[in-house]
């Protein structure tokens, strides 16, 4: 399946510790240029699959290569062309962020001739030029996210591995940060994990929806959302009749097109409703069946369903799918 | 790429971390103190009526029992608790690269040590005459047995996350390879030869009359070989599969 510009490729791949099964058969390439964001709830593998990756871990069956290389065979020529940032940024905290990315650079097999030059420039691109002679155990959370940035870039490796890189910084840092990563995604191959939806929509070109450990879906931003059709908002006063919020749930579900329909809210008499719908517009319909049943209308909008509604129906809805089923 | 350079940095990197932190001060400051104490109290020097350091290299043999362990506790469990490992080793070096990096630092900090305690020979030597081919052979064999046991808290620091289980764990491998010959006594015969081979005691006793014997000298190194091994194993066993 590899195709000539895949710069990484995973087949079979599976990683059990124990009992259990991080990862089961995933199969995925990522292309030469992409930003591929790796999105799953907290324990669907993501992080496994990016410790197999970057050669931390083996896989216990199956295969990967990065850059062309096994990274089971050859390990080491795998991690020269990979910059990763581990889950929370680990740093050597007793250090200053200039000695420590010295440290890397040294390792990461950059000439010491050229060493200083790509510190200075990728510090200034993580904008870390004023802090680098803090000692890292005094930084914020989101400089030290950006010290591991920086040490996952500074030896600019073609193919750069991020686990959650915004985890634990505040909005201001979270937009910068994906300014940053849109960047770097110019040049060069990105994956990132995270479980926080609005940055994938943000930063990456292609989607991975991984849940317990399989792929649930793939695809662009675009690609996932098409053809999932609307949500349509609607609050009705049902003037507090038994059983009332449970037909209109029920009368609601029955249109044609609805796939279903929940309660989401209720306050006094009022109750919202998400109806959830392929095909054409329904907000007429929904119209007409309320004049029909004599509920008074407060508010009718819709919404085209979002990545986040994709997420949420691969992974919650169908966890509790399977669960019935057994 | 070549090996030595990356252990080198590792090396250079975890050297300068004791003195980042106070672990390289408080625990020197430790060994000297209970030396000097020793030292004084005991005043082997005026015992034995003519000057000599043996008894001195005793103590300072006896110090590596707390002094290894508390310097290699930290080399790879803190790295593994922290995470750090982790960036460590998806860096392109060798698992070897890493732990033999980490044992030089450790074996660096443990010659600052034994350079420190150069105060206690000269004064030997103020109060007689003292023969100089055995004081450095003493510290030669100081060096050898130190980092017999500085490989040996490498192995326990490799085997838990745990700082102070890999603490107690160097201690008391240490202390087996310590008090082994004490055992001697109470041995059948046969067993006495393997048991007096195994013991740090019986090599090191050899090496501080002044008489450097190579069959020592390969003890040690085997020790430690074998320590640095099994942690190289035990870095490495997290890609079994």
């Amino acid at each position: 399946m590899a195709s000539e510009k895949a710069v990484i490729t995973a087949s079979g791949l599976t990683k059990t510790y124990g009992e259990i099964n991080a990862i089961q058969n995933l199969a995925f390439e990522v292309r030469k240029g992409e930003v591929l964001g790796f999105l799953g709830p907290n324990g669907a593998g993501k992080t496994t699959t990016m410790k197999i990756l970057t050669c931390f871990l083996a896989p216990t069956s199956g295969s990967a290569t990065v850059a062309g290389h096994d990274v089971f065979e050859s390990p080491l020529e795998v991690r020269k062309n990979v910059g990763y940032l581990p889950e929370n940024a680990p740093l050597y905290t007793d250090m200053s962020v200039l000695e420590y990315l010295e440290f890397i650079a040294e390792v990461r097999g950059v000439g010491a001739a050229q060493r200083h030059a790509k510190i200075k420039r990728i510090t200034d691109l993580c904008g870390l030029g004023d802090r680098l002679g803090s000692e890292i155990r005094t930084l914020s959370k989101g400089y030290r996210q950006r010290v591991g940035l920086a040490q996952a870039m500074v030896h600019e490796p073609p193919i750069l591995i991020l686990d959650e890189p915004t985890s634990g910084l505040d909005p201001n840092q979270i937009v910068e940060i994906r300014e940053l990563i849109r960047e770097i995604g110019r040049e060069r191959t990105v994956i990132l994990s995270t479980h926080n939806l609005p940055e994938v929509q943000a930063s990456c070109n292609r989607v991975l929806i991984v849940n317990r450990g399989k792929i649930a879906a793939t695809g662009t931003p675009e690609e996932l959302q098409e053809g999932k059709g609307h949500n349509y908002f609607v609050t009705l006063d049902l003037g507090g009749a038994d059983g009332a919020a449970k037909g209109a749930e029920a009368a609601l579900g029955a249109l044609e097109g609805a796939s279903r329909a929940v309660e989401t809210e209720r306050e006094g008499t009022h109750v919202s409703f998400r109806l959830e719908a392929k095909g054409p517009d329904l907000r007429g319909r929904i119209f007409k069946l309320a004049v029909e049943k004599g509920w008074t209308m407060l508010e009718l909008r819709t919404q085209a369903i979002n990545l986040e509604d994709i997420f949420r129906q691969l992974t919650v809805d169908a966890d509790r799918s399977t669960k019935k089923a057994a | 790429m070549n090996m030595g350079s990356n252990t080198l940095a590792i090396a250079k990197r975890e050297f300068r971390g004791y003195f980042n932190s106070p672990v390289a001060y408080v625990v020197i400051c430790g060994v000297l103190l209970l030396v000097g104490f020793l030292f004084f109290f005991f005043r082997p020097f005026f015992v034995v009526g003519k000057a000599s350091c043996r008894e001195l290299f005793t103590f300072i043999g006896m110090t590596f029992l707390f002094f290894a362990p508390a310097v290699t506790m930290r080399l790879l469990a803190e790295e593994r608790k922290t995470g750090t490992l982790e960036i460590l080793i998806t860096m392109p070096v060798r698992d070897a690269e890493v732990i033999l990096g980490k044992f030089l630092a450790a074996v660096g900090l443990l010659c600052v040590m034994l350079l420190l305690t150069l105060p206690f020979p000269i004064t030997i030597a103020q109060l007689g005459d003292l023969d100089m081919g055995p004081v450095l052979g003493g510290y030669a064999g100081l060096l050898l047995e130190g980092s017999a046991f500085l490989a040996l808290g490498m192995l326990a620091s490799s085997l838990t996350e745990h700082q102070i289980v890999a603490f107690f764990l160097a201690l008391l491998m240490g202390l087996v390879f310590f008090m082994l010959d004490w055992a001697l006594p109470y041995l059948p015969g046969g067993m006495t030869s393997v048991v007096e081979y195994l013991s740090f005691g019986y090599h090191f006793e050899g090496i501080t009359r002044g008489v450097i014997d190579s069959r020592d000298v390969v003890y040690f190194l085997s020790v430690i070989a074998v320590a640095l091994a099994l942690s190289f194993r035990q870095l490495e066993s997290r890609k079994w599969k």
